[in-house]
């Protein structure tokens, strides 16, 4: 350490009983690695319940490559996991910007240890914002589906090149009375959310009409496709349809198991969470570097410390992107 | 921690850094090889890697094993823990080490059961 010009608020407090210091290490960092262990074994709780779900569904788990296929400004274009790769390469490119931050804290350059920080909260605000470009794109959905008595997702295929078609490709419509209830049509507690864009029973004659469409159950063959059925077994197959479902919310949607979309909710919600408490505190210190606060306590540890921090979140994703994106 | 303290060899001493900047560049070229490697693998999924090893896929397994490489060089590396005491290193990583797979074993073994009792025909699944 170099010759300290005041001594730091930890230095005179906290750790007291002589010169050595219990695990040769700062309190607060060392306070900060604990944190990260029961943090650590927070995430892999939640992780490892994914896991217990995966396994307990395994035969009709959904397959996480048809499921985030969206890149930006490529509109229709099957382009699975590229984006979270980017999103990962963001993510690992700020943490390195943090790590030059300690380093230069560590050489007292102030300017260099503010530069890195700045470039590493925009890295941290850009994923957080990628991030939320997926929740949306999630929410959405795509092609729609439809939900049978037992709760299971039913989609559908073109026969010809077994690729996805939207409900709009070939529901009919059918002249209806129902609309969406408004606050304003009646008693002022009674509304409901946004209808799908088709009923079931458009669906269904649609589906009827066109015999080029198939349907596909969430149950996985051998090889780990999902299972199609043939013409005939779809036509049986539709009988028990009761729910168009578009997109996905916490109780039900269209990529399959409702659970999937728990998960992806809970954990990249929690994660994100993380990234944007991150970014408040890079910004906290960001502004204590550039008035100078660390100059004068001589010595940047606040910047290791909060590096500990952003590594951590950016450690997590890198499992929440194995479990997730890749397995 | 002064400067000039940390240890800049990383793969057992194959490689050694000049500089802790240089360093960081270097883990930073080793991650992103290894991502370029599971996006590579995920998006071509080779066949001969669909074999199955303790109920999972062998591509899989090299997911996890890749994932464990990745955070073990994130935490050295860049969490700098490669220049902590043994004593601090031991007291973070071996709670993990130790609790997470039990985690896993427990809830794995309780699921894999759960799925074979619903299978055997007790649920009507599909209706």
């Amino acid at each position: 350490m170099a010759v300290s010009v005041s001594k730091s608020y930890e230095e005179v407090n906290v750790w007291e009983g002589g010169d050595q210091k219990p695990l040769n290490s700062g309190y607060g960092k060392l306070m900060m690695w604990f944190f990260i262990v029961s943090d650590a074994l927070t995430f892999s709780g939640f992780l490892v319940s994914y896991g217990f779900s995966r396994f307990k569904y395994i035969d009709s788990w959904p397959i996480a490559d048809e499921v985030f296929t969206h890149f930006p400004f490529l509109h229709g274009v099957d382009a699975p996991m590229y984006y979270v790769a980017l999103m990962t390469f963001i993510l690992i490119f700020s943490s390195v910007t943090m790590v030059l931050a300690v380093d230069a804290g560590h050489h007292m350059n102030k300017s260099k240890t503010a530069f890195y920080m700045f470039l590493t909260i925009i890295g941290g605000a850009v994923f957080v914002g990628s991030q939320a470009w997926e929740w949306k794109n999630f929410i959405k959905g795509e092609y729609g589906a439809v939900e049978t008595r037992g709760g299971q997702i039913l989609q559908f295929l073109s026969a010809e090149d077994k690729k996805r078609v939207s409900l709009s490709d070939f529901a009919i419509g059918i002249p209806s009375e129902r609309s969406t209830q408004e606050k304003s049509d009646g008693i002022w507690f009674q509304t409901e959310k946004s209808l799908p864009k088709f009923s079931i029973e458009e669906v269904k004659e649609g589906f009827k009409a066109n015999s080029d469409i198939l349907i596909r159950i969430q149950k996985i063959d051998e090889s780990g496709n999902k299972i199609i059925l043939n013409r005939d077994e779809s036509l049986r197959k539709i009988d028990s349809a009761i729910l168009v479902v578009e997109g996905a919310n916490l109780v039900r949607n269209e990529y399959g198991n409702p659970l999937f979309a728990d998960f992806f909710f809970f954990i990249t919600g929690f994660h994100g969470f993380h990234v944007f408490s991150g970014v408040v505190l890079n910004i906290i210190i960001f502004f204590n570097i550039i008035i100078g606060t660390y100059e004068r306590r001589g010595h940047y540890d606040m910047v290791e410390k909060v590096g500990l921090y952003w590594h951590f979140v950016d450690l997590v994703w890198v499992f929440v992107f194995t479990f997730f994106y890749l397995v | 921690m002064s400067v000039g303290e940390h240890k800049l060899e990383i793969f057992r001493g194959l490689i050694k850094f000049k500089s802790n900047e240089q360093k960081i560049w270097g883990v930073l070229i080793f991650l992103s090889i290894v991502t370029i490697i599971e996006v590579a693998l995920g998006i071509i999924k080779p066949d001969f890697l669909s074999a199955y090893f303790m109920r999972m896929k062998l591509l899989n397994w090299i997911f996890i094993i890749l994932t464990i490489i990745k955070a073990y060089y994130i935490t050295w590396d860049f969490m700098h823990m490669r220049d902590e005491t043994s004593s601090l290193k031991n007291s973070v990583v071996l709670p993990l080490v130790i609790l997470i797979p039990y985690l896993v074993f427990i809830l794995f073994l309780e699921a894999d059961y759960i799925f074979d009792v619903m299978f055997e025909g007790f649920v009507s699944w599909n209706f």
